[in-house]
């Protein structure tokens, strides 16, 4: 087991280095003199190479892209330009909001996905299975801003149950700040739902189908217990794969839900620095992100193994 | 004699496809008294592992199943589900063909055991693991402690047959029924099992059904034999009046079709020609007639029934019994 993590742990090192220059050539190569963003129109072409000298853009692409790495390495991400915050400042203040929202979205997301999938792959064809998968279809073709809308229209306008926008953080007022995620993590959680439940249902449906399954019914196991302990854990490697890369996707904020709901997310954050041009804060946080989202990846990696003995002892 | 355990009576399974209703198994009577052993002989898609599926109630979820199984006084296809479930398991076991695919990959075989016991006898964790042990050691499994903690994949083919035995006995069934239990294993474990799987019988009094396509399996270790095609039971006697005298020209082509230790090197194995019919067009004489050397034209015109030969408990379906004459000394 130790082995296996170890060389799981190793064959992340390229794929890590390669998400750093990619990020880096992102900021890197687009167009505009980032010191002439600095300086504004007014500056002279003097002051605009002294600044260009200053950061170092004079220099050739591949040495550029060494120093930004070797300060990255020392957990200097740089400074906003624009703020003085530094990456890692700004980061650590949005992610609690962008980080809860993931968490409060995928687990509202199972809660439905989970028991509907094991519903209708218990009786496929049948009545229900056949209803939901067409609602999870109509439900995975609705785009999340209008989700949103509907849900402050009825929930927030109509009803007044809860805030249509706004945030607290969770230290300060607990119950005001749980009000205040969920109708942005029920809109995220409704987009989320139809694939692990698609992806469930059918891998359910095909282990149903397995002769250890028919051994369990003719060992007369209780159908709870065939279909919980027998048939959930073999099925369930997909929808760890789907839950991994949800929740990589969330790591990094969600534009559209953070805007609408103005949630001081990561996403909000992204939007904020592609606007003013703060190319610093844009590669931080997208390679930040993207290591988030590696790291989510091994993690899932590791699951596979906790439910399948098989990948453990290297057999499969 | 004693009421039988098992009787299956005008059984009919009835399979819908895109192509008609296929009609797997044909109105088939036979019965099963308490610590015997019946052997179903026949070739792949005879209808023997539906008949074995329909006695366990586990066909596919469309498949229509008439007739009656009395097992033990309650007939299987009326009984309520939840009833159905505690006899399964506890009173009528089986052991599936793959024990690569019948046993869980995900857990262990000590809770494959266990599971199986603490559902059906009143022992705590504890006592039903001392027992899965025991059972290991009687199906010949070297350090059976050890092997509670394992998974099926660390264990070899033989082992895993072995430890699916373990879990059918695991309750004392009065009726087991092994399905091909020795087709997807090594030649030189095949022995074994059976070996086992009569060792295991004997010692438990329990009645055991051998569904198999080689009918060398059946030879020394079942009582009785029912040989089945397309869905029917052709012919059905004691194990020894069968070998001594067989009616059947399709059992004949059955037994040729067996590798013989003695035959000279390079000698062809005499298949049988042709293939089964196609179930979802049932022919209107003899299902075996266009493969049969024997046939006539009385053979495609009618259908020939089960019938008593000279033999007590000796049933036969055709027009043309092979004589002794012609028969092959078994």
């Amino acid at each position: 087991m130790l082995n296996f993590i170890v060389r799981r742990l190793l064959a992340l090192l390229p794929v890590l280095l390669a998400v750093s220059l990619l990020t880096f050539l992102i900021a890197a190569l687009l167009p505009g003199d980032l010191a002439l963003v600095i300086l504004g129109d007014q500056a002279t072409p003097e002051n605009v190479a002294a600044l260009r000298r200053d950061m170092g853009l004079d220099q050739p692409l591949w040495w550029r892209y060494l120093s930004w790495l070797g300060h990255v390495l020392q957990g200097d991400l740089g400074r906003s330009f624009r703020t003085g915050q530094t990456v890692l400042q700004a980061v650590a203040e949005r992610i609690p909001v962008s980080l809860q929202l993931m968490l409060m979205a995928e687990f509202i997301g199972l809660l439905i996905g989970v028991p509907v999938a094991i519903a209708c792959a218990a009786r496929a064809g049948g009545a229900f299975d056949r209803f939901m998968t067409g609602s999870a279809f109509a439900m995975l073709s609705m785009p999340s801003f209008l989700t949103a809308i509907l849900l402050i229209y009825l929930f927030a306008v109509e009803l007044h149950w809860l805030p249509a926008t706004g945030y607290v953080p969770f230290t300060e007022e607990p119950l005001a700040n749980l009000r205040f995620f969920v109708l942005p993590a029920l809109t995220l959680a409704l987009a989320e739902w139809p694939g692990i439940m698609r992806v469930l249902r059918s891998d359910m449906i095909a282990t149903l189908q397995e002769d250890y399954i028919a051994l369990a019914k003719a060992k007369g196991l209780k159908p709870s217990r065939i279909l919980f302990v027998h048939a959930l854990k073999p099925s369930s490697l997909t929808l760890v794969t789907v839950t991994g890369i949800n929740i990589g996707r969330l790591l990094g904020g969600t534009l559209i839900v953070e805007s609408i709901f103005a949630l001081p997310g990561i996403g909000r954050l992204l939007v904020g620095a592609i606007y003013t041009r703060d190319l610093v804060i844009l590669q931080g946080v997208v390679l930040l992100v993207a290591c988030g989202f590696v790291i989510v990846n091994f993690i899932v990696d590791m699951l596979y193994a906790v439910l399948d003995p098989r990948i453990r002892h290297g057999h499969a | 004699m004693s009421a039988p355990l098992l009787t299956i009576e005008d059984v009919a399974v009835e399979l819908p496809t895109p192509r008609g209703n296929l009609r797997a198994v044909d109105h088939v009577d036979l019965s099963l008294e308490a610590g015997r052993t019946l052997g179903i002989v026949g070739e792949s898609g005879c209808g023997k592992t539906m008949l074995s599926r329909a006695v366990l109630q586990l066909l596919p979820k469309k498949a229509k199943l008439t007739g009656r199984v009395m097992f033990d006084g309650q007939d299987l296809v009326r009984l309520a589900p939840d009833s159905l479930r505690r006899l399964r398991g506890r009173d009528l076991a089986v052991v599936f063909q793959d024990p690569m695919t019948s046993l869980n990959p995900v857990l262990t075989i000590g809770t494959q055991l266990m599971e199986t016991i603490q559902e059906h006898l009143e022992l705590d964790a504890p006592a039903a693991r001392k027992r899965s042990i025991e059972l290991l050691a009687a199906v010949g499994i070297p350090a059976p402690e050890q092997r509670l903690a394992q998974y099926p994949h660390q264990c070899s083919g033989g082992m895993r047959q072995r430890i699916a035995i373990a879990i059918a006995l695991s309750c004392e069934p009065k009726l087991l029924i092994a399905d091909e239990p020795t087709t997807a294993l090594d030649v030189t474990i095949q022995a074994q099992i059976l070996d086992l799987l009569a060792r295991e019988q004997g010692r438990r009094h329990m009645a055991m059904i051998i569904i198999t396509h080689d009918l060398g399996v059946v030879a020394g270790r079942a009582d009785e034999v029912a040989v089945m095609y397309a869905g029917r039971v052709v012919e059905r006697a004691p194990t020894s009046a069968l070998f001594k005298r067989m009616h059947m020209p399709y059992t004949e082509a059955l037994l040729a079709a067996i590798p013989k230790l003695d035959a000279v090197p390079h000698t062809p194995l005499p298949a049988i020609s042709g293939r089964p019919p196609d179930p979802t067009r049932p022919l209107k004489g003899c299902s075996f007639a266009p493969r049969c050397n024997y046939a006539s034209g009385r053979c495609h015109e009618a259908k020939p029934v089960l019938t008593s030969a000279e033999m007590p408990g000796h049933l036969y379906a055709c027009f043309h019994p092979i004589r002794m004459a012609e028969g092959i000394e078994a």
